[in-house]
């Protein structure tokens, strides 16, 4: 283990992941906030044709020049959207869709090109399909902390700006602030938060990485600052975990072991998560439902006893469960009424109430009348 | 004394739109709009569905550019006196799920005067707690906003709106949807900013209540069809001419007598 920490590869692959999760997991949190998780998805796959326009028109796999190929294709498919969506009829939902299939399908075919040329090292290239962790080397690695650290920066000193555009653009205007300058910011940094991760995770599943963070972190708090926090956290967690797992494997893909790693935190988030968990509001939900239907059974037996001459008499359960609608539920009502000195059980699944259960009882009554 | 020695005082006035139009797609949304308002007034601006209630609002605040018009604030372009003017926007507008507190909504008023960069710290966060008081929020700063009721969001907006410490208002349906002491406060707010000489405009849609909440009111159906103290232009008359035939409330005379609940309920674009 020791040995595996020390390695230098290693460490590469597992600083780059962490830089790339935590810049996807901070920018992350602002897509998902705005509503532009479609957004990443389609700069991601726009940035496929840049790379290899940038490897044609240089002949070089510096990841340094194929990672601004990827930029400026994110900047032109980010322009072209907002062309379509200004000067068209088509919503902005559609002019995603076709900007991600025009620009991927192109990517594709000069893939496919130029794997048929042999004298090509195209190798390197569909790696940026599903990415290759082991491929990143420590020059590539202070790109991308360069990059996503100065992204990080613009971030935190813009902070109530950019909180203020997420949350009520209009108003921010209305204080002249100029929200449509940081839209295009805010956007750039999202491009640069997509583009450095294209080596390591791909362009296909990259933009997992920009929305499941921080949807992950979502269900953990309701303060922004916190949010942005945790995506980080959860993007660093699953970029090293899924980097690590990718470079010991024989030559698994990176991007879908991420992807994996990041869909168990969502899973896990969704479930347990502390501020809108569904294990918890389950559980909510069980225990109003045990608080709602032992108040109804106290109900009833107060009714009952008002149609029985002799108030003392005592009723089956079997009447109980009849007016219940969760019969299983009966017994277990019975019982905690018990413990606290409402009911008696006379004999064996006979029930009556006790003096006390026959005042909270009728006092309840009167509340509802 | 000051009105012997000044001669020739100009007529200050808080808002003054000449000529504002509007249009969407070719349609015109807004035609021609002229309106002077006095400051220390309030303002209803009523109409039907689709007649540029919210439009007009969000033209003076350059939210929606328009195809032509002149939006002065006290004398001078908007664009100069945006910190004399505060905003409501309707409540809708915003993704109330947003991950953060009353308080920081609330404390989000302050940006414009802190300007670029500066972060609010212990005054804004004051500010805004006296802010919250004012409209009987104080418990709630520390609340989720998406556990807010309606009426509580709204009353949300008016405090961020009061931190601005703005001389105008335009607030976009306030008592749309609210419960009775939302409604009260907004009120009371209102008379008190009116006492302290600010001029409110406020998009409205329940008729019976404009001559008891307002000083004045501009009848609007993409023209103005009227626009003045609400004793002079809320009318029979003019009501019919704003809503057509679909108006189901005679202002009587401006006393407001109602013979159909009119329901202007949906958001305008």
């Amino acid at each position: 283990m020791d040995s595996l920490l020390f390695d230098y590869t290693i460490r590469t692959v597992a600083l780059g992941a962490a830089v790339l999760g935590i810049v996807a997991g901070a920018l992350g949190t602002f897509a998902l906030l705005r509503r532009q998780s479609l957004l990443g998805d389609a700069m991601s796959h726009a940035a496929l044709p840049g790379v290899l326009i940038a490897f044609m028109l240089t002949a070089s796999k510096a990841p340094v020049i194929l990672v601004l190929g990827a930029a400026i294709a994110g900047v032109i498919g980010t322009i072209s959207l907002l062309a379509i969506t200004r000067y068209s009829r088509i919503k902005e939902d559609t002019a995603l869709g076709i900007i991600l299939s025009v620009f991927f399908g192109f990517g594709l075919l000069l893939l496919t090109f130029l794997q048929r040329n042999p004298t090509a090292a195209q190798a390197g290239l569909n790696t940026f399909l599903f990415g290759q962790a082991a491929t990143l080397l420590m020059r590539d690695v202070v790109t991308m902390a360069i990059f996503g650290g100065g992204a990080l920066v613009v971030v935190v000193a813009l902070w109530k700006e950019f909180k203020l555009l997420s949350f009520d653009r209009d108003y921010g205007t209305s204080l002249g602030f100029p929200m449509t300058a940081l839209d295009i910011l805010l956007t750039t940094l999202l491009v640069i938060g997509i583009v450095i991760g294209l080596q390591a995770v791909g362009v296909v599943l990259m933009s997992a990485m920009i929305v499941a963070p921080a949807a992950a972190a979502r269900q953990w708090t309701d303060r922004l600052g916190q949010m942005l926090v945790l995506a980080s956290a959860f993007g660093a967690l699953a970029g090293v975990t899924g980097a690590l797992l990718s470079s010991l494997g024989s030559g698994l893909s990176t991007g879908p072991v991420v992807v994996l790693v990041i869909s168990v935190i969502v899973l896990l988030s969704l479930f347990f998560g502390a501020s809108r968990g569904l294990a918890w509001s389950w559980l909510r939900h069980q225990r109003n439902r045990h608080v709602l239907q032992t108040q109804s059974v106290l109900a009833n037996l107060y009714y009952l006893a008002g149609q029985h001459p002799d108030s003392d008499h005592a009723h089956d359960i079997e009447v109980l469960r009849a007016m219940n609608r969760y019969r299983g539920g009966v017994e277990n009502s019975l019982r905690a009424l018990a413990a606290e000195g409402l009911v008696r059980e006379t004999t064996s699944n006979h029930w009556v109430l006790t003096d006390a259960g026959q005042a909270l009882a009728s006092s309840r009554e009167l509340n509802h009348a | 004394m000051d009105e012997q020695t000044q001669q020739n005082p100009p007529i200050s006035l808080a808002i003054d739109v000449a000529d504002l139009t509007v249009a969407y797609h070719e349609k015109p949304v807004l035609w021609d709009i002229d309106l002077q308002v006095p400051p220390g007034i309030l303002l209803a601006i009523v109409g039907p569905n689709g007649a540029g209630k919210t439009t007009f609002i969000k033209s003076v605040l350059g939210l929606i550019k328009p195809v032509a018009g002149q939006m002065l604030i006290y004398g001078k372009p908007y664009a100069e006196q945006r910190r004399l003017v505060g905003y409501v926007p309707q409540r809708g507008s915003v993704d109330w799920d947003f991950p953060t507190s009353v308080l920081d909504v609330v404390t989000m008023g302050r940006y414009g005067h802190l300007g670029w960069f500066k972060r609010p710290g212990q005054a804004e966060r004051s500010q805004a707690l006296e802010a919250l008081e004012k409209v009987g929020m104080a418990d709630y700063a520390g609340r989720q906003i998406s556990q807010l009721s309606g009426g509580q969001q709204q009353r949300t907006f008016l405090a961020r709106a009061l931190v601005q410490d703005a001389q105008i208002y335009f607030m976009d349906e306030p008592f749309q949807g609210v419960d009775a002491t939302t409604e009260r406060a907004i009120v009371d707010l209102l008379k008190e900013l009116r006492a302290q000489g600010k001029t409110v405009v406020v998009v409205h849609h329940d008729l019976q209540t404009v001559p008891e909440y307002f000083d004045w009111v501009m009848l609007l159906n993409v023209r103005r069809v009227a626009a003045g103290p609400v004793g002079n232009v809320f009318t029979d008359d003019n009501l019919r001419r704003a809503y057509g035939g679909r108006v189901g409330f005679l202002a009587g005379n401006g006393t407001g007598i109602s013979e159909t609940e009119p329901n202007y309920g949906q958001p305008v674009i």
